[in-house]
């Protein structure tokens, strides 16, 4: 059956709450700010708002039912989406259907997290049963060890280099020093990628993302709705979601996208080669050249040589991570699942300022998240275009 | 190459002793059953008992087929060793310690991925895997190189995951007993620093002093088990220097219920083997829990050497198989109590042994030698659960299958 197409719901009121590296504040403060954030960016009030929708890791022993009472919401619909780094995308895909249905006028998609000193190391030691069981116990990496198994997985099978991956960590660094919100204010360069301090052999300092609080949060509503607001507005073209794909690979060289990746192009209409700008889930550079080989830019295992070619930076050729990713900007928890897709919106709306591509018409956004035991389960991606692209 | 592991430096007692820090602790339920198979040194994963397939990691139900009959069964210990990296960065305090630490993916034939610990001289390629506890009493995977390699035993982190007794200092605690000539000579050829022995009652004269005596690293001491003053002056002494306690200390009279009309043995064998451990455990365990932490020869493990019919009741020896059931239950709560510093707990049980007292016991009767070579053998692989010689074995295989049933038959031959 050809799916519907997203006709007549439209993203908008993109916001960032500035990233801290470490708070006293609950991850409640942070998804008020951005709920406040994003509400204002459209002048509405709180109780304007039917649906709601929420990604936290810190929330606990909240959800989003919490949430409503906690900020005294009352919502017709509501959500909570416990997926990471995909959070942002599938949020997007069930509350865009929530108001294609008329379930919902209006819905605010909501991520935020708190970092409390220790709170990473309380969150790692109980991340997933099978984390718990089978993964914490052998050395109690995290995900950095995690990613150094399927980092030397790809890097063995593919002949891929450090420096490729330093290719986008450098190139994410530029960008985040447009982004005045980015945790990272120094230059890069690819000889201190290169001689960073060993983290999990071979991913380093600059390959490892660094925990933060912050929110990230955006509305869904009908495109009538947006123009009556005189509200600049994304559409969605596409989108795809796919959990535990691939599960008979011996280690993680691909993603549920590549299960996808042709309903995705078909929907929406275009290609790779027609996206002005990409924004991968960048937990660590080598997820995000699994990205471009599976969302269909080049063929598996050719990811290093085809991103070696392009400018990856915001007035490059293939701009990329375009508020300096999660690699730079920092990981504000579940909100690393919305900064791409926040972003994006900026950027097919025209409203990024200092990070604005210039003629970003197309957008491709892609998550993935939660690393249940050895590799990252979740995965999801989405073509946005402006009004006039 | 792994290098040879060297004797510890002299301690400096004006510094804080390492505190004993422990891997992460928590499991869900299906996953503590690799520490159960851990414990007696099995490999065993979940299979699918409806479509064979194996599990990992643990779960409640099946991934292929959604059955949630998933039974531990045995399986080849071979895989390839695909990923690996060396995790220098841990927020985990015991990790931090001990970093630098080496993991990596393992496929096995069966088609499971298993993240594991790595043996330093593990390369990619072909692996053996063990099922071995780690310092917080949990089952976990190592891989290890295929064939012995020298100091195979002296890599940092296999080490770590054992009880070896290389270079650690042993307290044997009954001199006299059939197995402590045998158990001295095998700790000693294992690496041992020193063995201390207890003799209780030092006035009375037995065959075999002289010759323990004479021995190099070994040290005979005073200690009666059955005696609370006795035991906390060997603590005292030796307390802070006990890195593997070994509990050989046994009393028992052949005989059932009815075959007397008092309590004396009854209550002796209460005495030795039940409330002489309660004895040590109160004088050495706090001393030994502080101390698991202290580097090569940190306190290790724990050892007592039970009666198999502390399972189920040989009706001959009514009690000493009480006593023996007694000492086994606490022998579970100390190994709890052990466990918050690393400390393992050792349960060797044994069938009839070739003594006196089991004279019509026929054969296979249990020589000391093999009781001393499966302590070692434990102790190297850092286990929880032995079960010594043929009748033991078979008794606790039996007593899995059908407590029951295991009580009736035990029940033959008794109350003629």
């Amino acid at each position: 059956m050809t799916r519907m197409p997203y006709d007549g719901v439209v993203l908008t009121a993109p916001f960032t709450v500035p990233y801290q590296r470490y708070s006293n504040d609950a991850a409640h403060f942070w998804a008020a700010k951005g709920l406040r954030g994003t509400l204002d960016a459209a002048g509405l009030r709180p109780d304007q708002i039917d649906g709601f929708s929420v990604a936290s890791f810190s929330l606990f022993p909240d959800t989003a039912v919490g949430l409503t009472q906690h900020l005294g919401l009352g919502p017709r619909w509501l959500d909570h989406i416990p997926m990471g780094g995909a959070s942002g995308v599938v949020a997007l895909r069930r509350a865009a259907r929530a108001v294609q249905a008329g379930d919902a006028d209006i819905v605010a998609c909501v991520a935020a997290d708190t970092n409390q000193i220790d709170s990473f190391r309380k969150l790692l030691t109980a991340f997933s049963r099978f984390a718990m069981d089978a993964s914490y116990p052998y050395g109690s990496g995290g995900p950095n060890a995690n990613f150094a198994l399927i980092t030397d997985y790809y890097m063995s099978e593919y002949g891929a280099t450090r420096e490729d991956f330093g290719h986008l960590a450098v190139a994410q660094r530029a960008n985040a020093l447009r982004n005045p919100n980015a945790l990272m204010k120094t230059p890069l360069t690819m000889q201190q990628y290169l001689a960073a301090r060993p983290i999990a052999d071979p991913v380093a300092l600059f390959d490892c993302v660094m925990p933060c609080a912050g929110a990230e949060a955006f509305l869904i509503m009908r495109e009538d709705e947006a123009r009556q607001r005189n509200l600049p507005f994304a559409r969605i073209g596409a989108t795809i979601e796919r959990h535990n794909a691939f599960a008979e690979d011996p280690v993680q060289l691909r993603g549920g996208w590549a299960v996808d990746v042709d309903e995705l192009w078909q929907m929406a209409g275009c290609g790779p080669a027609d996206m002005d700008l990409v924004q991968t889930y960048d937990d660590y550079p080598v997820i995000s050249v699994m990205q471009f080989e599976d969302l269909g830019f080049c063929e598996k295992g050719e990811g290093p040589a085809f991103l070696r070619e392009r400018d990856l930076t915001v007035t490059g050729d293939l701009p990329h991570n375009t508020s300096g990713g999660q690699l730079s900007a920092g990981q504000a928890g579940a909100a690393g699942g919305f900064i791409g897709l926040v972003e994006a919106i900026r950027q097919v709306t025209g409203t990024a300022g200092p990070t604005q591509v210039a003629d970003a018409g197309r957008a491709l956004v892609s998550g993935f998240g939660m690393i249940n035991y050895d590799r990252g389960v979740c995965s999801a991606a989405a073509v946005l275009s402006g009004e006039s692209a | 190459m792994t290098e040879p592991l060297q004797p510890p430096a002299k301690k400096n007692p004006q510094l804080r002793s390492p505190l004993a820090f422990l891997p992460p602790v928590p499991r869900s339920r299906a996953a503590l059953g690799l520490t159960a198979r851990a414990a007696e040194g099995r490999f065993a994963l979940q299979q699918c008992a409806e479509c064979g397939a194996v599990q990992y990691p643990p779960r409640d139900a099946c991934c292929k087929c959604l059955s949630t009959d998933l039974p531990w069964t045995d399986q080849p210990p071979h895989g390839e060793l695909i990923a690996e990296t060396t995790v220098r960065i841990s927020p985990d305090l015991y990790f931090r310690n001990q970093s630098p630490w080496r993991m990596g993916t393992v496929r096995l034939a069966s088609g499971v991925s298993v993240l594991c610990h790595l043996h330093g001289d593990v390369r990619k390629g072909p692996v053996r895997l063990a099922l071995l506890l780690d310092r917080a009493g949990q089952g976990t995977i190592m891989a290890l190189p295929e064939q012995e390699v020298p100091n195979m035993a002296d890599d940092p982190q296999l080490r770590e995951l054992g009880t070896s007794p290389k270079h650690r200092r042993v307290l044997i605690t009954d001199a006299r007993a059939a197995n402590a000539p045998a158990l001295v000579r095998a700790l000693l050829d294992a690496g041992a620093a020193m063995v201390f022995v207890g003799e209780s009652e030092g006035w009375r004269r037995w065959p075999g002093r002289a010759a323990l005596d004479a021995m190099e690293r070994v040290e005979i001491v005073p200690l009666d088990v059955t005696d609370s003053a006795s035991v906390r002056e060997a603590a005292g002494t030796l307390g802070g220097k006990t890195d593997i306690l070994i509990n050989n200390a046994v009393f028992l009279r052949p005989g059932g219920a009815l075959d007397r009309s008092d309590t004396v043995f009854a209550q002796q064998e209460l005495e030795v083997n039940y409330l002489g451990l309660m004895r040590l455990a109160q004088a050495f365990g706090p001393a030994m829990r502080a101390r698991g932490g202290d580097g090569i020869n940190s306190a290790a493990a724990w050892v007592n050497i039970l009666s198999a019919n502390a399972l189920a009741a040989d009706p001959t020896h009514a009690g000493y198989s009480a006593a023996s059931a007694a000492a086994l239950s606490l022998t579970q709560s100390l190994r709890a109590d052990l466990r918050g510093g690393g400390v393992r707990v050792m349960t060797v049980l044994t069938g009839p042994t070739d003594d006196e007292w089991y004279a019509e016991a026929p054969p296979p009767k249990l020589a000391p030698r093999a009781v001393a070579r499966a302590i070692v053998d434990g102790l190297e692989r850092g286990l929880e659960e032995v079960a010594c010689g043929d009748i033991a074995r078979d008794l606790v295989e039996r007593w899995r299958q059908d407590a029951k049933v295991l009580e009736r038959e035990l029940a033959e031959g008794a109350g003629r």
